[in-house]
């Protein structure tokens, strides 16, 4: 992929900028339209987008798949520990009213921890499909 | 009007993919369709779908898509022909639906059901017991935390069933069997 110049340099300008997108929407969630899912998606479609212009290789260096195979994971077991989390607190699974002082915090927290979990997994997942796919095609 | 318009788009876009022989322009046209229907669920005041249908729709799936194309053999196109059965099953189908819709309780009246069960509860409450602005975050978050929870586990296996089909590398047999 050494031959395509502009499309190398467009996607260095683009895929901070598409990053940094993806976490304002993460964060952004409780705002404005978005979330763990849109944020996850956006992330994935930036590592995508490297992994399509740079290849394999360049992109697995800076996320190896090990680390995704446990972020998948580790979403699912966010989301879930926070309902653990809550029943530990004398609330129901869940319920978030009980993780902080008063409903509300309590609310935004597990809110915040829940889109966490959402994203990390979305975006996990979405960037192994990506490299399983690549990888079969350079192989077949 | 813009609605009439963009449906129209939708309708062509629909039977310019199923027309088109090519693997990489039905892809690139299902994305488009996807951005048009975003479009259209923006004109109806659904952000946050219109939002995920433009990331997940347009965006993420026509990528895989891509890279599944890539990762496949070249499909050779097929001569054209009508299917009877197929094509019978798919207007009695189509017809039962529009005649589905019929019977539905008119568009965005304030009496309709949907509008009577807890939809109200969440947003009039929203402000109180959650504190959020946006009441999709926190019906999705919070109040329909369980359902979310499931899509995390659907979208995790997906990962785990396309790793276990895919994930690792040929073994010397199938090699010989793809070729």
């Amino acid at each position: 992929m050494k031959s395509h110049l502009i499309l190398s340099i467009v996607a260095k300008f683009l895929i901070p900028l598409v990053l940094l997108f993806a976490f304002y929407v993460q964060f952004h969630g409780d705002f404005g339209p978005g979330g763990g899912f849109q944020a996850g998606v956006i992330f994935a479609a930036a590592v995508i987008l490297h992994l399509l212009v740079f290849g394999h290789a360049a992109t697995e260096h800076f996320i190896p798949t090990a680390v995704l195979k446990i972020g998948a994971a580790l979403g699912v077991l966010i989301y879930a520990g926070v309902g653990v989390a809550s029943l530990l607190a004398g609330g129901r699974y869940l319920d978030y009213d009980v993780l902080a002082d008063n409903a509300v915090a309590g609310q935004h927290l597990g809110i915040l921890l829940v889109e966490a979990g959402v994203g990390i997994t979305v975006a996990a997942v979405m960037i192994l499909l990506a490299y399983s796919f690549q990888q079969r095609g350079h192989d077949a | 009007m813009i609605s009439l318009l963009l449906l129209l788009f939708l309708a062509i876009t629909a039977i310019a993919i199923v027309r088109s022989r090519d693997t990489l322009t039905a892809v690139m046209l299902t994305g488009l369709s996807s951005l048009i229907s975003a479009c259209l669920f923006l004109l109806l005041d659904a952000a946050d779908v219109a939002f995920t249908e433009a990331a997940v729709g347009a965006g993420i799936s026509t990528l895989l898509m891509l890279a599944a194309l890539h990762a496949v053999a070249p499909v050779r196109p097929q001569p054209r022909r009508v299917a009877w059965p197929a094509l019978i099953v798919v207007l009695l189908c189509g017809g039962l639906l529009a005649y589905g819709t019929l019977d539905l309780p008119p568009f965005g009246a304030a009496e309709n059901p949907v509008h009577q069960h807890v939809g109200n509860h969440y947003l009039e409450q929203t402000e109180r017991e959650i504190g959020v602005p946006n009441v999709v975050t926190a019906v999705l978050a919070s109040y329909r935390g369980f359902d979310t929870l499931g899509e995390v586990v659907v979208v995790f296996t997906a990962g785990l069933a396309v790793l276990l089909l895919i994930g690792r590398p040929r073994r010397k047999d199938e090699e010989r069997d793809a070729r």
